[in-house]
């Protein structure tokens, strides 16, 4: 796993008032919206997207970098690679 | 295996509305083709701007609907016609209501919301169900 304390991360989201499946279509969102490289986060307080955002990204074929507890949350980090 | 999910919309209670909603939205976020086929109260749950007075949920757990209905205003949960909405911004969601229905209580394809796109019988639903799984709601 990459080291998240030293990732730029291009575009973040605050999905935390967003509810399942809010948090994924955000990420699918900023993943559309994106250039091939960029690194977007989503903030989630939604425990179904510790699953739904990793299955998400495998199958749509980008990089899952890892997810870190952030305040009353957790921030969840993807590269678009295609 | 198929890549095709297909959901019978019987109910038109907005617990279960929002329950084929939610499960639309993510068989489109992993990229499979869903078809939801409206029938009876689905119908009827459909028609233009029913869902913003639609506050019944089913029979067996009535009791909670006020509750049901508080918490999601509270929690500003997008209703379950906004779901449909993303579901098919994402992917590919297509929502058809049944000619039987629409016969019965003389409806035609304008007096619905738009995101049904057609009517459709119950042998060409079946016949694009394929091997495709099929939920009823």
């Amino acid at each position: 796993m990459p080291d998240l304390q030293n990732l730029s991360i291009t575009t973040e989201s605050d999905a935390r008032g967003s509810f399942c499946p809010g948090p994924l279509m955000e990420l699918i969102r900023l993943v559309r919206a994106g250039a091939v490289g960029d690194v977007l986060a989503v903030l989630s307080r939604d425990d179904g997207s510790k699953r739904d955002i990793p299955t998400w990204v495998a199958k749509a074929g980008h990089e899952f970098l890892g997810m870190e507890p952030f305040e009353d949350a957790t921030r969840f980090i993807v590269r678009k690679a295609k | 295996m198929s890549n095709k999910v297909s959901i019978v919309l019987f109910s038109g209670t907005v617990d279960k509305l929002m329950a084929g909603a939610i499960l639309a939205t993510g068989a489109a976020a992993m990229g499979k083709d869903v078809s939801i086929f409206l029938t009876m109260w689905g119908v009827m749950a459909f028609r233009k701007d029913d869902w913003k007075t639609n506050a019944r949920i089913s029979k067996d757990f009535e009791d909670h609907a006020p509750a049901m209905m508080h918490a999601m205003a509270e929690k500003k949960v997008p209703s379950w016609l906004d779901n449909l909405k993303s579901a098919q911004e994402i992917g590919n969601v297509k929502i058809v209501a049944c000619g039987m229905t629409m016969d019965l209580f003389e409806l035609k394809l304008g007096d619905l919301e738009p995101i049904v796109t057609d009517v459709d019988g119950v042998a060409s639903f079946w016949s694009q169900v394929e091997d495709g799984t099929a939920l009823f709601l």
